[in-house]
């Protein structure tokens, strides 16, 4: 049951994360995007990992992708034909490169293959609650906490600066 | 197209190869290598699309993919972890499961200003330049 769930989530996440690509209009490429968010979030839940599931949703769909339709309805840009430059000389050199990371990830998956995930135990106390990466965020991890926060303020003066026109007092 | 279907082969392959002679219950686990076979496709269409689209906002939301294939990998390692501590604790080895969940939690913030910032950088840009094609923002190309 857990796997046919996971075979449909996972069909789900990878079209739509295809859907991005090959949509013309960046609207839809968003939209599909949030489809392949919430997909993973899915994942996150039949992990056992609820606060990032949560922190997914609120983070991804909820902000980073509105900033992302937001910045698309501002410009108004022309839609653009999907063209893919035909590099001939490079081919030969992607090929390899490609073989390469495919013959890496069969030895991965060849290598953790008999790796099952055991029976979820009822009762067993998740890693991924709110409980445990609270109290982990605010003890043992405190300092990269508060780094993150003052990298959160510096990219939001960043963002205002760079979004501001030029003669604006 | 070509990688979609490689990659679609890699990740049934094994499915079809371990669904003959297993204990019935085991097959209805998904196990940590389905979890980094999904988390390596989505990498590979991220990858993809930032080789192959000419439109910067498309560009960064490939990125948000990639970044999210690797949260994928963290939190499935950081179950693995969780449910084998017992076991590698006998061998000497001593592993916190909680590093995955609160570094996915820092990839998110990372994954967020790195959003605004670059989004940012997009409207200056197009105001300037009238485009978000890549291709046409060569100022600094030799």
């Amino acid at each position: 049951m857990e796997k046919a769930l996971f075979i449909i989530i996972a069909v789900i996440a990878v079209a739509a994360a295809l859907n991005v690509l090959i949509q013309r209009n960046p609207l839809y490429s968003a939209l599909s995007l949030i489809g392949t968010m919430a997909a993973l979030s899915v994942l996150y839940v039949m992990l056992r990992a609820q606060f990032i599931a949560a922190v997914q949703i609120v983070v991804y769909a909820g902000a980073i992708l509105v900033l992302f339709i937001f910045v698309i309805m501002l410009l108004n840009a022309p839609k653009q034909q999907l063209q893919i430059d035909k590099q001939k000389g490079l081919r030969y050199l992607a090929i390899p490169l490609a073989g390469l990371l495919l013959a890496e990830a069969f030895y991965v998956v060849w290598r953790v293959q008999d790796i099952a995930m055991p029976v979820v135990k009822e009762g067993e106390e998740a890693v991924g609650t709110t409980w445990s990466v609270g109290v982990a965020l605010f003890t043992h991890y405190l300092l990269p906490f508060q780094v993150a926060g003052v990298l959160l303020l510096m990219a939001l003066i960043g963002a205002v600066v760079l979004a501001r026109r030029e003669g604006d007092k | 197209m070509i990688s979609f279907i490689m990659g679609a082969a890699l990740y049934i392959a094994p499915l079809i190869l371990q669904a003959q002679g297993e204990p019935f219950i085991k097959r209805f686990e998904p196990t940590l290598v389905n979890f980094l076979m999904l988390s390596f496709l989505l990498f590979v269409v991220g990858v993809a699309g930032v080789l192959s689209r000419r439109n910067i906002i498309i560009i960064f939301m490939s990125i948000e993919l990639i970044l999210n294939a690797v949260n994928l990998n963290l939190i499935a390692f950081s179950r693995y972890l969780q449910l084998n501590e017992a076991a590698l604790a006998a061998k000497g080895l001593d592993v916190n499961p909680l590093a995955g969940p609160v570094f996915t939690i820092f990839i998110i913030v990372v994954a967020a200003a790195e959003a605004a910032v670059g989004l940012g950088i997009v409207i200056s840009l197009f105001r300037n330049r009238e485009t978000v094609s890549i291709d046409e923002i060569d100022l600094l190309k030799w």
